[in-house]
């Protein structure tokens, strides 16, 4: 367990950069992990966190499908949203755990 | 001495069989890859191309004769004699699909425009469409082209590139 500091605020994070604990995400933490990740977020990015937050806090399973049927977004859009591996990007900038599912 | 790390770059799986599980490892692997933001080609050749035919795409079946993995639900054992018995093919193979639904695991077709949505590309093979009689048009439309195998492996070159045969 390590610690970074985002927006002038001290998160705990793991190895591989995932907050550990989602309570201490606010929008000006994710900006800045956004930015480390080469993203500009936008309202666009933040909806799609805050999604990932509910289902994450209802312990619900998130899947890339979830996400395309949110409302939000269509998945093609998703991965022009957070290019490269989506849901690990969207996941790490949420502030949730890296997504365990496989779909 | 430092480890040297080489992640994968690219992925070239093949699908040659039309059942309901060799049809989703394909493309559960495929999706995979493609959410990693790893460079994805499909192949589908023999009766795998049924996971890509518009008739027969969103009803596979499993095989319920001659897999002993096969168990009853709660785990008892599955005679094979069972297996030979009308419709228990059709309600073996339902079941598999709702469980599948519940893991939010979408219908084939639902699935391949998600893999295309992610930039992985899907090909059917030449060969085996000129076996069982195939037209391009009787396949899922988001088939990129049909391709004999050499022109297959023209698209799997590359460092960091595996093959992978479902």
């Amino acid at each position: 367990m390590s610690q970074k500091v985002f927006a002038g605020t001290t998160v705990d994070v793991n190895e591989e950069g995932y907050m550990t604990d989602s309570t201490q995400w606010t929008k000006e933490i994710a900006k800045e992990i956004a930015t480390e990740e080469n993203i500009d977020l936008t309202d666009k990015h933040l909806a799609v966190c805050e999604f990932l937050r509910d289902k994450q806090s209802k312990g619900e399973n998130i899947t890339i499908r979830s996400v395309g049927n949110s409302g939000i977004i269509d998945i093609k859009g998703f991965y022009q949203l957070f290019p490269g591996a989506p849901m690990k990007k969207a996941a790490k900038i949420a502030g949730i755990p890296k997504p365990a599912s496989c779909v | 001495m430092q480890k040297e790390e080489h992640p994968l770059k690219k992925v070239c799986i093949i699908c040659a069989k039309g059942t309901i599980e060799d049809v989703y490892a394909t493309l559960v692997m495929a999706n995979g890859a493609v959410m990693e933001g790893i460079e994805t080609n499909v192949f589908f050749t023999f009766f795998g191309l049924d996971g890509i035919t518009k008739k027969f795409m969103n009803s596979l079946k499993t095989g319920t004769v001659g897999n002993p993995a096969m168990r009853m639900p709660g785990g008892l054992p599955f005679p094979t004699l069972l297996g030979t018995l009308p419709g228990v093919e059709i309600g073996v193979s339902a079941m598999m699909r709702s469980q599948m639904e519940k893991l939010d695991i979408p219908p084939v077709s639902e699935f391949l425009e998600m893999i295309e949505a992610g930039g992985g590309e899907i090909y059917a093979c030449k060969l085996a469409m000129d076996m069982f009689k195939l037209e391009k048009t009787d396949l899922w439309d988001g088939v990129k082209a049909v391709l004999t195998i050499g022109e297959f492996y023209e698209k799997c070159g590359g460092l960091q590139t595996q093959i992978i045969f479902t």
